[in-house]
């Protein structure tokens, strides 16, 4: 592998290592370990302020944690997919550029 | 960084839509110039949204035992400039508010701000200021990724305390209360952000040289290598 691949895989690599390494040492606590930090911010919240009321209610919210999860999914899916149609379109255009820069010599 | 639906007082709801309405109309003109001038990169800027559209769908665990998404508005600032990343950043608040019911409409205006305007805008400034200082594409992405991500929850802890003082020890107390349980958390995560901003620029620099050259992030056949 060229020195572009490795340096590549060692940053992916990286990211993994981020996010596993809390995992594995079980870095998580309370009732529900690794919970949303916006749902710990919301609940501290509530904890100091327990007079506030949300006056705004979501006008859709999916039935079960699993649906929501699915939508999580679907967003990172969609978005993941674009982004890697995009690399397919421009590596064969990158390709063919250079394929017309060799018969040109 | 979502401030979840009905948690802001309403006023300083509409304060932040008051605040960051600007933003999104001068973003969405940008936006509009940007596809007219140059339409081979309608492209990338798809790409770019995607980005972002994926990045803030991750939910990724952190040290502090909680977990966290990064923004993933890094990369849209530094190759288009932060004013159409408030477009972008803003479409994808949108989807969340309505569809996962995370974030909310009510709180649209403040999670933009925070997401989509300065989270960007730090992230170009950061970018503008290691390249003038001579470093090179790498490190000057991986900066404004990173950066940008930790100013975005920086952004959301102040409008929390803003809007929830802690009853004794007051906007003082509540900025170390929301500081706590988004910054340490962000840390990792900006990380993790820089790191995957790069490995993008780097792939672009291979397959889109030439719509790098052209949006300025490398110098016209001379940088190959990010």
């Amino acid at each position: 592998m060229r020195r572009f691949s490795w340096v590549n895989l060692l940053l992916l690599l990286a990211v993994l290592l981020l996010a596993v390494v809390p995992l594995a040492l079980g870095l998580g606590s309370g009732e529900e370990p690794f919970s949303g930090a916006d749902a710990v911010a919301e609940q501290a919240i509530v904890d100091d302020h327990p007079d506030y009321q949300p006056w705004f209610s979501p006008i859709y919210e999916p039935p079960s944690a699993e649906l929501e999860s699915a939508f999580f999914a679907l967003q990172a899916a969609l978005g993941a997919g674009l982004l890697g149609y995009y690399f397919g379109v421009a590596r064969t255009r990158q390709r063919q550029r250079d394929a017309v820069d060799r018969q040109r010599g | 960084m979502h401030i979840a639906e009905g948690y802001l007082p309403p006023e300083q709801a509409a304060a932040w839509f008051v605040v960051s309405a600007p933003f999104v109309v001068h973003g969405s003109r940008a936006l509009v110039r940007q596809v007219r001038a140059d339409p081979d990169s309608k492209l990338l800027l798809g790409a770019a949204g995607a980005f972002t559209f994926a990045l803030s769908a991750l939910k990724i665990p952190s040290v502090t035992g909680s977990s966290s998404h990064p923004t993933g508005t890094g990369l849209g600032a530094v190759l288009f400039r932060p004013p159409v990343m408030s477009v972008l950043g803003g479409i994808v608040l949108l989807f969340q508010a309505l569809l996962l019911a995370h974030g909310g409409l009510s709180t649209l205006g403040a999670n933009i701000f925070s997401m989509a305007i300065v989270g960007p805008w730090v992230a170009y400034g950061s970018y503008t200021v290691v390249r003038r200082a001579g470093g090179g594409l790498g490190p000057a992405v991986f900066a404004a990724a990173a950066l940008g991500s930790l100013a975005t929850y920086g952004v959301t802890v102040a409008q929390l305390a803003l809007a929830f003082p802690d009853p004794v020890s007051g906007v003082g107390g509540a900025l170390a209360k929301f500081g706590g349980i988004f910054a340490v958390t962000q840390i990792p995560l900006a990380i993790s952000e820089g790191l995957l901003t790069v490995l993008v620029v780097r792939l672009l620099s291979r397959t889109s040289g030439d719509d790098l050259r052209r949006l300025g992030l490398l110098r016209p056949a001379a940088e190959v290598r990010a």
